[in-house]
């Protein structure tokens, strides 16, 4: 059985390549370029099959069949399409910034990447286990915001730029809902670190259970930043056309596809690794490579959840969009900093805190939700009144 | 070896880019290389082991700082293209004045003064400490910082703020 | 080993490259960019002495975080300032601003 332990066989890794006498520094250097091969390549074979999920579930939402013309269950679909994407023609406009425009989606794509280093795929399954993950992840993200603005500028395009201004706005407003949520597991398990994130919820003590209206604030905000519909306004087709990237074709589009659909893989990782446990589930301390398989089995639920919301709603108005970030859910995410934070501090038996924030969360979740649903209700009130008003008037005159 | 390769390659990346701030026509390309130059300073960090560091200047200076400076550009746009020149009528006493500066910086902090510097390894538990020594400490910078954040947010939002008629 | 007298060299010439910008430019953006490098150079130095002679305290980190902190003030601030400056004037060039001119 310890031949399935991940930390066993790097162990023997390890000593397999020092006994053909390789210097300590080379070690190294074979170690990273391994590993950097082999999450690039789990990432882009990951996209493929990312990018045929979701139109087969979009499809099946929508009562359609999806693609199911190229391979079994129209599983080829994406490499067609990475095919056809090579083959077209690759424009520049003619008074674009051409490097700037040129290095906007490959910046877009490393800013995803990146993040692949720190998520802990399995009991020691991590390539690099920062002590300072969660706040790497995070600060990765804001490399995706420059991609965007750099796209929407470089080319010379005026629906490119609205999008790069609505893409700035929204990643921004988001991001601190997200952080604030993100502190949460932080604050429980006292370190930043992803792996140790991990091991602080064995046994079932997961922080998206105690705390599920901060793990809901994650996703909703992972929405967002994900630019997912209802928070797709970024490329509303009827507003402005495409969004920043409305000028690129070819290849160049296929980065900002790849680095799409990375995101929405990562963001979920990230939402399992911090809310639900990570590779933690029975009998991962007898199998340890059962790990890896619970990672991605609430991964891929997480991702399906993504491309459900997807399929279902309709997009959000942008002044909605904004008072949901600012009026709701910062609001909302600040107080559960303030319960936690005290929670964690109060000398009481760790169950009756569990089952007390539990409780207390779900409190909260109502008393906003109903909030919400009175402000919507008065909205409505008022619209119609003025509506009546202006019938009213105009059969007068 | 290998460190004192990478130091010099990112000094060379990072001034080179400050250079290109502060001289390109471009105020947009400007940015991008403010940018750059703000990364080459987190990789210093690193080199100086103040990961911390490293991950808030990418989070505030890149995320925030940046973003909001191009923000500003394209809001005020058409005001960096080449119509006219960017630099004002003291251009050239400021180059010569930088300069002067410049070399008697170098020869007065890296030539003249013996440093004393201690041969000591970084805790490592760093990251626990800083986090104890903010709320213990320094307790009062920290409060104080946070107070001049709230104080600008609320200036900030006051003076951009459209007056509504 | 790094010799800290080339973090200091570093750290000046990036303080002068900033302090030229600030002293030459035109455009308020650009010499609030000018600004941010000083700030960046400043911080450099603290960070390296920080390494290279306490290293087991985190006086050195904590300032420099706080200069940090201020330079985002600092930064939301002045830009604010220039949006409202652009809206009121149509410029940003500082030698254009001269309301106060008789």
């Amino acid at each position: 059985m310890t031949l399935l332990d991940p930390r066993v066989l790097g162990e023997w890794w390890n000593t397999f390549l020092r006994s053909g006498g390789l210097s300590e520094g080379w070690v190294i250097f074979i170690n990273a370029v391994v590993v950097t091969l082999i999450l690039m390549g789990f990432g882009l074979t990951s996209v493929l099959i990312i990018i045929w999920a979701e139109r087969k579930i979009a499809g099946r939402v929508q009562d359609r069949l999806g693609p199911n013309r190229v391979g079994p269950y129209g599983l080829l679909q994406s490499v067609a399409d990475a095919l056809k994407l090579m083959t077209k023609e690759d424009i520049t406009p003619e008074r674009a910034e051409r490097i700037t425009y040129n290095l906007a989606p490959g910046l877009a794509v490393f800013a995803v990447l990146m993040l692949l280093v720190v998520i802990p795929f399995g009991p020691g399954l991590i390539a690099a286990d920062l002590n300072i993950g969660v706040l790497y992840v995070v600060a990765m993200g804001s490399f995706g915001i420059m991609a965007a603005l750099m796209a929407g500028w470089a080319s010379n395009n005026k629906y490119a730029l609205l999008g790069g201004f609505r893409t700035v706005a929204q990643l921004l407003s988001y991001e601190i809902p997200m952080v604030l949520s993100m502190s949460v597991p932080v604050l429980f398990a006292g370190t930043m670190s992803l792996h140790k994130l991990v091991e602080m919820q064995a046994n079932f003590r997961w922080f998206g259970l105690i705390m599920p209206t901060a793990f809901l604030i994650y996703l909703i905000s992972a929405l967002a930043e994900n630019e997912r519909t209802p928070f797709d306004l970024l490329e509303a087709e009827s507003e402005i056309v495409a969004g920043y990237h409305i000028e690129y074709s070819g290849l160049k589009f296929a980065w900002f596809f790849l680095a799409f659909f990375l995101n929405t893989l990562l963001l979920s990782a990230i939402a399992v690794t911090l809310f639900l446990g990570g590779w933690q589930g029975p009998f991962v301390d007898k199998v340890p490579l059962l790990g890896v398989l619970y990672f991605f089995l609430k991964t891929v639920l997480i991702v399906f959840v993504f491309m459900w919301v997807r399929a279902t709603f309709p997009r959000l108005r942008i002044d909605q969009m904004m008072a949901l970030a600012w009026k709701v859910l910062v609001p909302m995410a600040l107080a559960l900093v303030l319960l936690a934070a005290t929670a964690v501090k109060l000398p009481w038996p760790p169950l009756a805190r569990d089952v007390f924030l539990f409780f207390s969360n779900i409190v909260m979740l109502f008393v906003a939700l109903g909030a919400i649903g009175r402000h919507l209700r008065q909205e409505a009130e008022r619209f119609s009144g003025r509506q009546k008003w202006a019938t009213s008037s105009s059969t007068t005159s | 070896m290998v460190l004192q390769a990478v130091f010099l390659i990112t000094a060379l990346l990072t001034l080179g880019s400050a250079l290109m701030v502060v001289l390109h026509r471009n105020l947009f390309i400007s940015a991008l290389f403010l940018i750059a130059s703000f990364f080459g300073v987190a990789v210093f960090y690193v080199l100086l082991e103040a990961e911390f560091l490293a991950v808030a200047q990418v989070l505030i200076y890149i995320g925030a700082i940046a973003t909001l400076i191009v923000f500003a550009i394209m809001l005020s746009r058409g005001m960096m293209t080449g119509r006219t020149s960017p630099r004002n009528a003291q251009a050239l006493w400021a180059a010569g004045g930088s300069l002067a500066l410049g070399a008697a910086l170098l020869y007065v902090v890296v030539f003249r003064v013996q440093w004393p510097v201690a041969e000591k390894a970084v805790p490592a538990d760093m990251i626990q400490r800083l986090g104890t020594g903010l709320v213990t400490d320094y307790v009062v910078p920290f409060e104080l910082a946070s107070l001049l954040l709230m104080a600008a947010l609320i200036g900030a939002v006051m003076i951009a703020r459209e007056k509504e008629v | 080993m790094i010799p800290l007298s080339w973090y200091l060299a570093v750290a000046a010439i990036l303080f002068v490259i900033g302090f030229y910008g600030v002293l030459s430019r035109r455009n308020a953006i650009a010499i609030l960019m000018g600004i941010e490098l000083m700030l960046n150079a400043v911080n450099l130095n603290l960070v390296a002495f920080w390494r290279y002679t306490q290293p087991d305290q985190v006086a050195g980190q904590v300032f420099a975080i706080i200069v940090i902190t201020v330079a985002a003030a600092e930064a939301a601030v002045g830009l604010a300032l220039f949006i409202a400056l652009y809206r009121l004037r149509g410029t940003v060039h500082i030698d254009e601003i001269d309301l106060l001119r008789g």
